[in-house]
Parts: structure tokens; sequence; C-alpha cells
């Protein structure tokens, strides 16, 4: 089953059209996954890689029952792309756009409040990777060969560190069942304990990989959530350990900044929640097969 | 992006906050024509920096003659000025702002920022404002006042005034606090600011509230809808190294030690400077080449990188996804061949393209040192140092 996308979720990608949007659409396509469209507002009605385009998202959903939506529309569109994404009734957007400024995000969040539990969008970004479920489709901008089938959930901030996860899993032959960029923005749609509970509740995931890193409270929350919420074991890399700390201007920041953002501290918050910590990123497989053989012992 | 003080207090002198009456003076001549202009008989002359810190960095003088006024300027323009909150090369001087001298009886902290977890904007105030307001946020946290203010309906006049009583105000005082609150928060809204703050909010003698300093940041990301706010930019007050690879769509920022990182990713580059530490060396800076990175981004931050007079290897580490591995490759190939490389270079390439840009590497004939993992590159760049003569 996977979580957010399998082979038959329908995606659009809005701005298919534009260059970026069409090289990564036809890598999705080639990969099995389910792309039934794209959105460019006056090109409806023309077509990019054998697939119609609409005027809007609306017409997607109505049309070609898109169910996701991968977005690749620039920084000061973006915004408005994802909460037309979800009030025509997509399920899971993936916002890849890097540059939105803070306050936009804090209108789409705002403006996703409107819509009852049962037809909320989810929001995965932005500036992210993507999501994938190997072997059956993926949205985003990740190279899908360097991961392997199988039932171990990734989520991270960075995108290139989520791929050296993957790469150090499958050269110890363990696969992934979904992987999931949340992105580094501070202001980003799904959190890390929103994609622990997704992976809790998966059948087909065993035990998550969780790449944080210095700065913002989600790591120290998802800690609180494994900890009294979740069976299965999670293992988790902080980066940034060997960070200097930020020169920033004025007090506000160094005031605000509560205990648990530096990675050290993160670390503290993880481990004392049971949660295994990879000592350096490329111990990120070794200590992930460490914890699924004690699994098996036990 | 950081603007200076006397621009902070003109932009939020114009939404509404109280500020005191001063000048900007480009040379000491200048400064001392400020003060006369300004009247009165005493002034204040700070020097202008992106930083905090001025006062006890020496950027700051109570002066009271405008003989004196000029002569302290002479000694702030073309210094470097060092404090807590630059690193140790400080920050350039070239301009200087004269204000008159106010009476203080308190000095309260406000200060406006994004709260990641809320992801609202929110309030932090203190009744004892002032140069130690972290030590206060350290040992007596509870002192802060914090408001979340939810954007959808803004900062209410109820919630202003609840702060303003509880950090002890009374009288006129609570309006002016009202004024002082909405007129930050709109400024923060409309100009799409990250930080605002006013430390200190004087209460001076007569009961009346003046900002006697104000800084604002802004977020980069909102720029190209705040053109006023993009040309208040100023690169003296910028390292020129981050600045310059900014131009190039790269983000760097130097360090102490001596190995040069190449990498796409913020994550990726912060997890091997983590590696190259365990590993037993020190990396020179941090550099994310970002996204469909060309061979041309790459030999600039080549460049970039040995502008650095410490560096004694390089490590380039690219998981591509977006980025091409082939590009990259070509990149190293041509920045070996331009630059004229004498270093050590350990290239670390996997992800969308890895076999052609491995083949390019390996086909080039240069001394290039393969590295397959993230561990591998580490260790190599470590042991591939110039041994330093004892």
């Amino acid at each position: 089953m996977a979580i957010l996308i399998t082979e038959n979720t329908r995606v659009i990608v809005q701005g298919m059209s534009g260059r970026i949007g069409s090289f990564h659409a036809a890598d999705m396509i080639k990969h099995g996954t389910n792309v039934v469209g794209g959105v460019t507002p006056g090109k409806g009605g023309e077509s990019v890689l054998d697939r119609p385009l609409f005027n809007t998202v609306r017409e997607a959903v109505e049309q070609v029952g898109a169910e996701a939506s991968l977005i690749f529309v620039p920084p000061p569109f973006a915004a408005d792309a994802i909460m037309e994404a979800a009030d025509a009734g997509i399920r899971t957007a993936v916002c890849v756009t890097d540059g939105i400024p803070s306050q936009d995000m804090m209108r789409v969040k705002r403006f996703l409040r409107r819509y009852p539990a049962e037809r909320k969008m989810r929001v995965i970004g932005p500036n992210c990777a993507g999501i994938i479920s190997p072997g059956k489709g993926f949205m985003g901008i990740m190279p899908p060969h360097i991961y392997m089938p199988g039932r171990i959930g990734i989520v991270g901030r960075s995108g290139t560190l989520g791929y050296e996860a993957a790469a150090q899993m499958k050269a110890l032959g363990i696969g992934v069942s979904t992987s999931v960029g949340i992105g580094g923005d501070p202001i980003n749609g799904s959190s890390f304990r929103d994609i622990l509970e997704l992976f809790e509740a998966d059948p087909e995931t065993d035990a998550v990989m969780m790449i944080g890193e210095i700065g913002g409270p989600q790591e120290a929350e998802a800690a609180a959530y494994a900890r009294d919420h979740m069976k299965k074991p999670v293992v988790a890399y902080i980066a940034g350990l060997s960070a200097p700390k930020g020169r920033k201007m004025g007090h506000a920041g160094a005031i605000v900044s509560a205990f648990g953002e530096s990675a050290q501290e993160k670390v503290e918050i993880l481990s004392a929640a049971g949660i295994t910590v990879a000592p350096n990123p490329s111990s990120m497989g070794e200590t992930m097969a460490m914890v699924l053989a004690q699994r098996k012992a036990a | 992006m950081d603007i200076h003080e006397y621009q902070a207090k003109e932009i939020l002198a114009r939404f509404g906050v109280p500020v005191p009456r001063g000048g900007l003076a480009y040379s000491p001549e200048q400064a001392g024509y400020r003060a006369r202009e300004l009247g009165g008989n005493a002034w204040v002359v700070k020097a202008q920096i992106h930083s905090g810190g001025r006062g006890a960095a020496g950027g700051v003088k109570l002066c009271k003659t405008p003989e004196e006024v000029q002569a302290f300027a002479s000694t702030l323009f073309g210094k470097q000025l060092v404090t807590k909150q630059t690193d140790a090369n400080g920050k350039g001087v070239y301009r200087v702002w004269v204000e008159g001298a106010s009476d203080i009886a308190q000095e309260l902290y406000l200060g406006f920022v994004l709260d990641r977890k809320s992801e609202r904007i929110m309030i932090v105030a203190s009744a004892h404002g002032g140069m130690e307001i972290e030590d206060l946020a350290d040992k007596d946290p509870d002192s802060l006042r914090r408001m979340i203010v939810d954007p959808a309906a803004g900062l209410s006049e109820f919630q202003a005034r609840e702060l303003a009583f509880q950090l002890g105000l009374r009288g006129g005082q609570v309006a002016q606090m009202v004024t002082t609150l909405r007129a930050c928060y709109r400024a923060y809204r409309d100009l799409d600011a990250v930080m605002v703050e006013i430390n200190p909010l004087v209460v001076t003698h007569s009961g009346d509230l003046v900002a006697l300093d104000a800084k604002m940041s802004f977020d980069t990301n909102a720029l190209f809808r705040q053109p006023q706010v993009a040309e208040l930019r100023d690169r003296s007050q910028e390292d020129p190294r981050e600045s310059t690879a900014g131009d190039h769509g790269l983000s760097y920022v130097g360090l102490d030690g001596d190995i040069g990182c190449i990498i796409n990713g913020a994550g990726l580059a912060m997890a091997t400077m983590d590696m190259i530490k365990l590993a037993g060396g020190e990396p020179a800076n941090f550099l994310d080449i970002g996204g469909g990175a060309s061979p041309e981004r790459v030999v600039r931050a080549f460049r970039t990188v040995l502008a650095d007079g410490n560096v004694s290897v390089i490590l380039v580490n690219i998981f591509a996804g977006i980025n091409r591995c082939d590009w990259v490759a070509q990149g190293v190939v041509q920045a070996y061949k331009e630059v004229g490389l004498t270093i050590p270079v350990v290239v670390r390439l996997a992800g969308t393209n890895v076999e052609e840009g491995k083949a390019i590497i390996d086909g080039s004939g240069l001394p290039l040192i393969s590295a397959d993992s993230l561990a591998e590159a580490a260790a190599a760049a470590v042991s591939a140092r110039p041994r330093k003569a004892a």
C-alpha cells in the first residue's frame, strides 16, 4: 500500500508545460507513475507527453479524476497554485518550488484550515525533493533508481540526505516503502510527526528512518509522538552537529529559539524518546540494519 | 536581508512608531553639521552597521558639543567594528546616525519574529529591555511576555492593550504602546519582514514612548514584491565571498578549516561537514551548489572555495536528483583546467547520470581522487591534505 502514492494514484503536474515540469513528468511516467494530465493556465486543450493539459486544477479533477498534484510553479505563484489544488479537491499536493515567501505559506496553511478534515488536502513541501514509493510511482525530482522497494519508510527535510539514506540502505539490502521529503523551509505543509503517523498506520512499513537537521521545533515534536504513539521503531540522524552557530542580527531570534533546536539537543531529545540515533551520516543504513536485526531477535 | 538602524526607524516611523529626530552622515563634518541642524545640547552618535551590540563595542557615544560629535564620528568612519554579533573581522562603518539625546526613565524590549512552532508571528516583550536582554531570557524566561498573532485577524487592540498592561504601563502610555505594537505588526506584515526589534523602547521622564533603536530583517524570498525594501540592501555589510557566491546561485558560508566543500543540498552539505570533522578534518566552508547546476556554476563554486587561502584540499560530494553528475563532472574538469588547480580534489558522485559523470572524471586523465561513499570521500579528503610543517 505504501503511503501517499501508489501505482494507482492519479497524478497531475501543475506547471507541466514548463521545461522542468515536463522533464520530471517524463521521468515519472517512465518509472510507472500514473500521470493523467497537467495544468497550465491558458494552455487547456493542448497536450504534453501525450497527456491532456487543463486550464484549471478543477477541470483536471472533474475530467481525469486527479487525486494528487505535483507543483512546479515559480515562487511568486506557488502559494496560489497550492490553494487552487486544495480547493479543487486534490488529496495530496507535493510542492517542489524553492523560494516561496514565508507569509505566503502562512496564508496557505490558514486557507487549508477552512476545509473539514475528510476533505482537507495534505501538502508535502515546499522546497522538497518529493515523495516516492519505489516500484510504484513518484512525484518529485529524485533519482528513482537509487531506491529499492521494501518496507522501511524514510522522512527527511533534506532531499539529498534522503537519497544518501536510501542508497546506504539499498547497499545493505534494505528497501523502502515510501520516502517523503518534507522540505527545508521554516513553514512546511507536513511535519515529521504528520508523516510518522502515516507510516505507523501503514501495514507495508515496518520501521522509519527520520532525517532531521538543526533549527526548528519539529524533531522534538516527532520524538514525543514516537515515544507515546508508535510501535514501529524509528532510526534518526540529525545533520549539523559541526555547524557553527548562525550569526543573526538582533536578539529576537536567540530569545525565541527554545531548547531543542541545536543538533546536539535534538540528538538528546530523540535518544531520550527511545529513538536510535545514527552517530554519523554514513552510518544511517547500518544503524537501521542493526535496529531491524534487534527487532527480529526479540 | 538586514537593513540599518536608521532605515528601520524611517520605516517604522512611517507606520506610526515614535522615533527620535536624527540625521544621517557620510562624513565626520556632516555629522557635526547634523548636530547643529538638530539643535539641543546633547546628541547620540551611532555607527550604522548590520549588527547589534554596537554600544559595548564602542560604536555609540553621547556627545555634548557638535565638535565632539564630529571628533567621535571621525574615529568611526572606515573602522571595522567588531561586536558580539559579528565575526572577528567585524563590519565596516560607512554611515553614522546622529540624533538628539533622549532622557530615559525605563527601557522596554519589543521583538516580532516568525514563530516556527505556531507558524505565526510572535511578539516578545519585556519590561526590562536594553543590552542584557539575552541574559535575562536565559535566567528568567518568565519575565518575557509572548503573544501569538493570528494573521487572519491581525493584532487586535485588546491584545496590544493586554500586553501593555502586562509590561506595567499606565495612563497615556498604554495608548502609545498600542499604537507602537500595531505599527510594528503592520510593518512586519506589509513589508514581508522576518524580524522587527525595538531595543530599547524607552519611557521618557515625561512619560512618552520612544524607539531608541530599531532593527529589521526581511524575507529574501519576498523581495521580488518589495522593491523599496530590496533597494536598501547594503553590500558593504555582507561578507563579499558570500554575496558574490549568492549572485551566482551558490549558497556559501566561510569557516575556519582547510577542507573546501562543494556539495548539493544544505542537508547533505551539513552532513558532509559532520563527516569531515569525524574523520579528523575541519571544513573550510559550507557550499551548496543548488539544483540544476551547470558546469559553469560548478567552476564558479571552485573559484569561490579557492578564494579562501586556507583551503588545502577540495571535496566535491554530489548526490544528484535535479542535478546531473555529468554536468558536475564537466564542471570539475573545466575548473581544473581554467583555474589551474594545484591542490588535491576528491570527487564523490551519486544519483542522476552517475555513470556518465564517473566516465568523465576517470577519462579526464587528471589526478582527481574518486570516492564511492560519503565516509570514503571524507576520509580521502582528510588524508589528502598536505602535512603541515611542524
